[in-house]
């Protein structure tokens, strides 16, 4: 398994994660920092920052190059990371473990290679209302070039995939579905490995957007039997510019690669060139070495709390929030009002106030959250929306901190004469 | 309360906010407009009547954004009332200057509109303000080029 074993008398020290965290002694406008956007980027540890530095202090080189002592450091440090991944996800094959610069690299590198190379025209993809525009737009786009056919997994009122059709949009047409494990907006945590069975059945495959999911609930590819899984660092306390495209080896193998350069190569002449072995086939140009070395420590980091434990965490939390947030006159939560297959992405609206006032006055007491259609504007029409204020949770947030949250929407309403 | 706060939100602009002029459907149209914020989802929709001198008679915006999107708009629609389509261009560029901090040396007196000079201070908040604006000169730039289409026309050997 990919998480340290949950002792029943695990006491989750928030205050102790918080004094690993820096950036959270700052002071926002006079007011103690209560960060509360982690669903976009996370905070980093000292500990990642301080691996950071050792980094370029000590074995800063190029990687799979050079045959020197810092070359072979460096290279070595790269390559644990991926061994680290590849047990993190649920203990997969380093070959199937690709380095991206993100989630939206990951789930393109798809789109172009795979895509290109299996979707014709008439062809299905098949995607959901929930979709961020990274697991959106790429598909669409491919669509087009294909003269293939999107279709989507509706969403119930209570933000939930709404099943009932699934064998009727799945069907032996479909090549790919494409589905976030965990929606950037409403929270819902999609029942993939479901999903998975019926695609796989059809004779599809399935990719899981894993960029909300990843950070906060154990991970286990195998028992989803997805076919890729894609994922960003810097949502789990590591750096930004990384990311992770776990595939099946059987069908990375068939890809063509993704981008040309060096690294993928294997013999180069100007009439024949020959790719490398998976990984690197997709791993052109020198990647952002220093932040997929410093994903090791934040990776560790996460498990030395045990991914169950911020998951039973973040579940109490979450309903906390959900709770304080549901007693203010004139709020309402978008997405379901229960834990149940939910994460902390806590998106609500005011039926006076914009989102960007909301997010304006919250930043003045200090509150950081996050406004807008979160790339995501086809699901804001679903809801029937054009924005929402997004408050979304992480290992170093507290009661406190939600109460600071509610605090600051009482004023705020007070502010803008909405008792 | 933070000071910078209740400079953006001013008395003025949440009284405009919370009672947007110019919310009267027209019964002629001249000029329509759509405006877009991609980066935040704002919408608004701007229609206005002008008279045989090019004069605005009336206008007509409905804005679903935040208080700065609605209040701007709302200033908007009653400053130009009555204005020429050539006042209307030159206090737009003016606003959209202001509001970028390029130039706010507006020497007349542009009543409630000055407010707006509160939004500087939140960069993230400029294009709120400028929605409407920039949707007015797309507006007023199409009634122009279709109604002159002498402007589309190849240049002559005099003037190459």
């Amino acid at each position: 398994m990919n998480t340290k074993t949950t002792k029943n008398d695990f006491v989750f020290d928030v205050q102790k994660i918080k004094n690993d965290f820096p950036i959270l002694q700052r002071e926002i406008n006079g007011h103690r920092l209560v960060y509360l956007d982690s669903g976009a980027s996370t905070q980093k540890p000292i500990a990642v920052i301080n691996a950071h530095a050792d980094y370029y202090n000590r074995i800063n080189s190029n990687i799979h190059r050079g045959l020197h002592t810092l070359a072979e450091e460096a290279t070595s440090a790269y390559e644990k990371t991926r061994s680290h991944v590849a047990k993190f996800i649920g203990g997969v094959k380093t070959s199937e473990v690709i380095f991206t610069s993100g989630t939206t690299e990951s789930i393109n590198l798809v789109a172009y290679t795979w895509g290109e190379a299996n979707i014709s025209e008439g062809d299905e993809i098949v995607l959901t209302d929930m979709e961020h525009h990274a697991n959106l737009v790429p598909w669409v786009m491919l669509a087009k070039r294909k003269n293939a056919i999107i279709k989507r997994i509706p969403i119930t009122d209570d933000g939930r995939l709404d099943l009932t059709d699934i064998d009727t949009i799945i069907t032996e047409k479909t090549k790919i579905v494409s589905v976030t494990h965990m929606s950037n907006v409403l929270g819902t945590v999609n029942p993939v490995k479901e999903i998975a069975q019926v695609a796989h059945q059809h004779g599809a495959v399935i990719l899981a957007d894993g960029a909300q999911s990843a950070p906060h609930i154990p991970i286990d590819v195998l028992d989803m039997d997805v076919d890729f899984f894609a994922f960003s660092a810097h949502k789990m306390l590591g750096a930004t510019g990384v990311g992770v495209l776990y595939g099946k080896e059987y069908i990375l193998d068939k890809m063509p690669p993704f981008n040309m350069g060096g690294e993928m190569i294997s013999e180069v002449s100007f009439d024949r060139i020959t790719w490398a072995e998976l990984p690197h086939k997709f791993e052109a140009g020198t990647p952002n070495i220093a932040g997929v070395v410093t994903f090791d420590t934040a990776l560790t980091y996460l498990e030395n709390i045990g991914m169950d434990n911020i998951h039973a965490y973040e579940t109490k939390l979450t309903a906390y929030a959900i709770d304080k947030l549901t007693q203010i006159n004139g709020l309402k939560i978008q997405g379901p009002n229960n834990t149940l297959n939910r994460g902390g992405a806590v998106s609500f609206t005011d039926k006076d106030l914009h989102p960007h006032d909301i997010s304006t006055f919250l930043d003045s007491k200090g509150v950081a959250i996050r406004a807008g259609h979160h790339c995501a504007q086809t699901l804001m029409k679903r809801m029937g929306t054009i924005a929402t204020a997004r408050a979304s949770l992480y290992i170093y947030n507290d009661e406190a901190d939600i109460d600071a949250l509610h605090d600051a929407l009482i004023a705020m309403r007070r502010y803008f004469g909405h008792e | 309360m933070s000071e910078n706060l209740d400079d953006m939100y001013r008395e003025i602009i949440l009284d405009h906010y919370k009672a947007p002029r110019g919310k009267k459907p027209l019964d002629k149209i001249d000029i329509a407009s759509d405006g877009h914020n991609p980066s935040c989802g704002d919408e608004l929709t701007m229609e206005l009547k002008v008279d045989k001198q090019n004069n605005v008679q009336d206008v007509h915006v409905n804005c679903k954004g935040c208080a700065i999107s609605v209040a701007s708009g709302s200033m908007l629609a009653e400053y130009i009332k009555g204005k020429s389509l050539d006042e209307v261009k030159k206090i737009s560029e003016q606003i959209k200057k202001m509001l970028k901090g390029e130039d706010s040396e507006i020497t007349e007196d542009i009543g409630d509109l000055d407010s707006l000079k509160g939004v500087r201070q939140f960069p993230v908040r400029i294009k709120c303000a400028l929605l409407a604006w920039v949707t007015l000169i797309e507006g007023v730039d199409k009634f122009e080029h279709s109604k002159k289409p002498e402007s589309f026309t190849v240049p002559t050997e005099d003037e190459e």
